[in-house]
């Protein structure tokens, strides 16, 4: 890159990402005076108190999200997946492997039509199936988006509980899947590339772009996640601030309370018809929370939604047999019902 | 010059196509745009993230969506 160029692009970070922070730091009082003070709204009132809200977390999310996805495009362009399959494939490493496969999952951006190739990629390298479906299992569940709903409405202990069980139900769901000897169920022409599977010792070709020089793409592609899911974003808090003001208090609690032991399994099979993905459907959970409904049954609702869906299983048809699907659904199904009633019993 | 998409038929896959054929226009250069949708033929590129681009069999980019120039500067 040019000098000139170069010293632009610095000067430009050295501005907006201070103007960002500082945006975000004093956020509250600042949509406080837009909306007490701008616009004829009367604090206390619920259309006042619905736009506030709606102004307020719209604008944090935009910001942690291009934030959190820039971070992450960082990640992946010094550890690319056919980095990760490398290391995967020519490490020893105790079951280590399955973390490393899951919380690579979480970093990398998911995009539903790329998990067919990144399976049959693993599955060509020779990594075993269940490391990989313990890549599989995160990918959905933790990504740029989900992470950055979860810290703009919940704050960041209820994101690294999310991230943090994510992660783990990837592992173990990865693992115990693992133990199955499933191979057999995989499509006939995945399992002949599995048969010719070699172990590619070092095919990873190292970009050498210099850091700066690949910066600006990096930027370009959080924003580009940023527009992608903004108007789902809007949307979700759209119906978020609406039900704040208007939904009475424990009006879900009624079904979803903590001493109804039914509640996570219902609220589990709800959220699989469902396809949402994680921009739309955490700020209604928000509401949910804050109406009563313990945070278990919540994440598990939300896990749910996103890492269980049914264009996704007919995605998956193409290197799985039913059979196999099935089962995969079935113990992520059972793990996410675990966890939820995991997380209400310890907070 | 053979220029292959590759991709399932995403939009980003299809943004990729897209730009990719206007780049070929805006340059003049001589060559076939095709897009391979097929996943089998996909994995033969040895591409894990799509979209990738493949210029005269071999792969130029993947798992992102170039900026206009770049697609320029690799005809």
């Amino acid at each position: 890159m040019e000098q000139k160029k170069k010293f632009r692009l610095i000067a430009t970070i050295a501005i907006v990402l201070p103007a960002m922070v500082a945006l975000y730091t004093y956020l509250q009082p600042l949509v406080n005076y837009f909306t007490y003070q701008l616009l004829p709204l009367k604090q206390e009132t619920h259309l006042g108190e619905a736009i506030n809200f709606f102004f307020y977390d719209t604008i944090k999310i935009v910001i942690l999200l291009f934030l959190i996805s820039s971070l992450m495009g960082l990640v992946n362009a010094y550890f690319p997946v056919e980095r990760l399959r490398v290391f995967l494939t020519t490490k020893k490493m105790f079951g280590l492997q399955y973390f490393f496969a899951s919380f690579f999952g979480a970093v990398t951006p998911f995009c539903s039509c790329s998990s067919i190739p990144l399976f049959i990629g693993f599955v060509q390298g020779g990594i075993p199936l269940g490391v990989t479906f313990a890549y599989l299992i995160t990918s959905p569940l933790v990504n740029e988006v989900a992470v950055a709903m979860f810290l703009g409405l919940f704050g960041w202990k209820a994101t690294l509980i999310y991230a943090g069980s994510g992660i783990l139900l990837g592992m173990i769901g990865g693992y115990i899947l693992g133990k199955f000897k499933l191979d057999k169920y995989l499509s006939d022409w995945v399992k002949q590339i599995q048969q010719n599977s070699q172990m590619e010792a070092n095919q990873w070709d190292n970009e050498k772009t210099p850091f700066i020089d690949r910066l600006p793409a990096i930027i370009a592609d959080g924003w580009g996640i940023v527009k992608k899911v903004l108007l789902y974003v809007i949307i979700g808090i759209a119906i978020g601030a609406a039900m704040h003001g208007y939904v009475p208090e424990d009006f879900f609690t009624e079904y979803l309370s903590e001493d109804k032991w039914y509640a996570i399994p219902l609220a589990v099979i709800l959220a699989v018809p469902m396809y949402a993905n994680a921009a739309g459907i955490v700020p209604v959970i928000q509401v949910f929370v804050a109406k009563g409904v313990p945070l278990g049954t919540a994440i598990a609702f939300m896990m749910a939604v996103v890492g269980l869906s049914l264009p996704e299983a007919t995605l998956i048809k193409k290197v799985m047999q039913w059979k196999l699907i099935g089962i995969f659904f079935g113990t992520i199904t059972i793990f996410i019902i675990i966890l939820g009633y995991l997380f209400n019993w310890i907070i | 010059m053979e220029i292959k998409v590759l991709g399932t038929g995403c939009t980003k896959c299809k943004t990729l196509e897209d730009i990719t054929r206007k780049a070929v226009e805006e340059k003049g250069v001589d060559a076939t745009v095709e897009k391979v949708e097929d996943i089998m033929q996909i994995m033969t590129y040895g591409v894990m993230t799509t979209p990738a681009l493949v210029i005269d069999g071999k792969v130029a980019i993947k798992g992102r969506v170039p900026s206009i120039d770049e697609i320029k500067d690799l005809l």
